[in-house]
């Protein structure tokens, strides 16, 4: 097993949120509760799971982007939790974010070039004639023309904002690379374009990538391990097949079977979820999930938190389920064939 | 046949935009794109158009004004005081001296006041502003990019300058400072920098959420790199528009000031000094109200449709 470019352990981010006359923090939201992921060298990580719980949040605060409030990131062996500062802008270089709107992360006062070289210039490399050979050569890499570098966002469109997007993520080299989902505003053919372009890209640059998105269908195309999220928590995590085609967690296969089938004589074993995704001012005890699990066991899913275990032997295969993975598999068993 | 003649014009079309795409390659930038609307704008090219006069009248005084300012004319010419003007082409006899705008209180010829006038208005307008720009823009920047206690005493306290009428704080301000133009231009950009500060702060808080500035946070740029190279830049736009009527404001205030022998102080020649010295002769004399009135009017009349025209421009909402 490729070692570990990146370790998360416990990870908590919590927002306040203020109210009332003197704006006094009235409540907190945990919109990451308690994550812990580990991303080897090389690889994509797919992260999925509805609006809200918390994917963004744990990108964000793996770039150090969002301070994370309790918890430890650990970078190449490096903790880089709470560095600051001038301390942090070497890593900085080596990690870098994709974002989700392709018209509000280019700077429309700056001509696209200039937004790419932006890197290179606080990452020292003073030739202006070196940037701007390295800022062509990122513009044709990722399909555009160095003719472009010239031009201002407002002239290209989404899917070549977003090209941008990916040309200044990785004009700096970097190991990491966190894409907030970089195709969910784009027009679904120019999604498949954007995606095999960073699919060659990671694969070309040896990136280690994780991919955020809502999409299943995206990242199973996208990422060799995908991790699927549920209000701030990880539920389940395993490589791409077996996800695909044993899901454990009960929440995976509610959402696996939402995936459309473009075949309308498939009989539809839809699985249709109850209710919303609750508050995560107010998650609901025990696993988060089970006032909307089909497999819910009173007394033991409302009463304790289900921690990550290994379903096969070999441990590659994670869920967050008592009844499936945990101490109650007597319940629910499900027969794991590997 | 036809088929792949078909696809080869399409080849051969798609060729020619490419390569016709290269002749396109000139950035039309924002400010490009602006200046193409401002001119497509009437009232925004007649407010251009008259503080274009103004200032070259401004620029070029010597040469249009016939008679020294600040010199009486006694003794020189046979004119008296609150003379009327004298204008050979509408009837006035030849003989007599030509005074477009008549002859003042103290027998100077007022068309030469009321050019030099200009300079006086016009480097006010243009100083007062710029200083209540930087100033008033560069607290609401740091403030609004800070936020916390910083951000809440300073824009109190702007809000505690923007509680007083405007002009009477410019008189308090002057009072203290004592009479003068120079403390005037200074009162008055004291009393103004509260909107520049607001306006700027308003958008320093939205633009510092912008993914644009997390992007540049995560290449590595400084709070104050940021600040400089991606807040202030995309913050300008309204306060540009803000910046051109005020100097209409300026102006007027600063007359205002004069008006009360707290500005400019004899023997100047600044219009709202003028004003003043002959209100008492309105009916007597009413060239001598009338011309720096006027004068004061066609400024801040320019100064508002110029300001107007540029608001239009630079909305973003029209930009594709």
């Amino acid at each position: 097993m490729a070692e570990n470019l990146v370790e998360m352990r416990d990870l908590v981010k919590q927002f306040p949120v203020k109210g009332g006359l003197l704006q006094r923090e009235i409540a907190t939201v945990n919109a990451v509760a308690g994550v812990d992921l580990d991303i080897p060298k090389g690889e994509a990580i797919g992260l999925v799971g509805e609006s809200g719980c918390g994917k963004t949040t744990l990108g964000r605060m793996l770039v150090r982007l969002l301070e994370p409030t309790s918890g430890t990131i650990k970078f190449d062996g490096d903790d880089i939790t709470h560095v600051k500062g001038s301390k942090l802008k070497p890593f900085r270089r080596r990690m870098q974010f994709i974002f989700q709107d392709p018209y509000g992360s280019l700077d429309p006062r700056t001509q696209v070039g200039d937004s790419i070289a932006e890197g290179l210039r606080l990452h020292g490399v003073d030739s202006k004639d070196e940037r701007h050979q390295r800022v062509t050569k990122m513009l044709e890499l990722v399909g555009l023309r160095g003719a472009h570098a010239g031009r201002y966002p407002h002239e290209f469109s989404g899917g070549q904002r977003q090209r941008i997007g990916i040309a200044r993520a990785l004009v700096l080299n970097p190991d990491l690379v966190v894409a907030d989902e970089p195709v969910s505003a784009l027009d679904v053919s120019v999604q498949a374009q954007v995606l095999n372009l960073l699919k060659d890209l990671q694969s070309e640059l040896n990136l280690t990538l994780l991919f955020v998105a809502h999409n299943l269908g995206v990242v199973e195309h996208i990422s060799d391990k995908v991790a699927v999220m549920y209000l701030g928590r990880i539920v389940e995590m395993t490589d791409r097949e077996s996800l695909y085609r044993q899901p454990l967690h009960p929440y995976t296969e509610a959402l696996l079977s939402a995936i459309p089938i473009p075949d309308p004589d498939r009989p539809k074993n839809r699985q249709i979820l109850d209710g919303e995704i609750p508050s995560p001012l107010n998650p609901p005890a025990g696993c988060h999930f089970h006032p909307r699990c089909p497999i819910a066991q009173e007394g033991i899913c409302d009463v304790d938190v289900p921690r990550l275990a290994a379903a096969d032997d070999n441990g590659d295969h994670l869920a967050a389920c008592h009844l499936r993975t945990g101490d109650h598999q007597h319940l629910n068993r499900k027969i794991y064939t590997d | 046949m036809s088929r792949l003649s078909r696809r080869e014009a399409l080849d051969k079309l798609v060729a020619e935009t490419e390569s016709a795409d290269q002749f396109f390659e000139k950035p039309a930038s924002q400010w490009r794109l602006a200046l193409r609307r401002f001119r497509g704008r009437k009232s925004g090219m007649i407010g251009l158009f008259l503080i274009s006069g103004l200032v070259l009248v401004a620029i070029f005084a010597p040469l249009i004004a016939p008679y020294d300012p600040n010199a009486d004319l006694i003794g020189d010419e046979d004119v008296r005081r609150y003379q009327a003007p004298c204008v050979h082409l509408l009837g006035c006899p030849e003989d007599q001296p030509e005074h477009l705008m008549g002859i003042d209180g103290n027998v100077r010829d007022y068309f030469s006041r009321v050019v030099y006038g200009s300079r006086v208005s016009l480097t006010l307008g243009f100083f007062t502003v710029t200083l209540a720009l930087f100033v008033g823009a560069g607290i609401g920047a740091v403030a609004g990019y800070l936020g916390g206690w910083f951000d809440n005493i300073v824009m109190r306290f702007m809000d505690v300058i923007l509680g007083f009428p405007s002009l009477l704080l410019a008189i308090a301000i002057v009072a203290v400072l004592g009479p003068g133009l120079r403390n005037a231009l200074i009162a008055i950009a004291i009393v103004t920098m509260p909107g520049y500060a607001r306006v700027m702060r308003a958008q320093v808080l939205a633009i510092k959420e912008s993914d644009y500035v997390s992007a540049s946070r995560a290449l590595g740029s400084s709070p104050g790199q940021i600040l400089i190279r991606r807040v202030i830049p995309n913050a300008m736009t309204p306060l540009v528009v803000l910046a051109t009527l005020g100097v209409a404001t300026a102006i007027l205030e600063a007359a205002g000031l004069s008006f009360l022998g707290l500005g400019a102080q004899p023997p100047l020649a600044e219009w709202g000094s003028m004003l003043a010295t002959y209100r008492n002769q309105v009916f007597t004399a009413p060239h001598l109200v009338f011309y720096p009135g006027l004068a004061i009017m066609i400024t801040v009349l320019g100064f508002n449709l110029m300001g107007d025209g540029m608001r239009d421009a630079l909305d973003p909402s029209l930009n594709r």
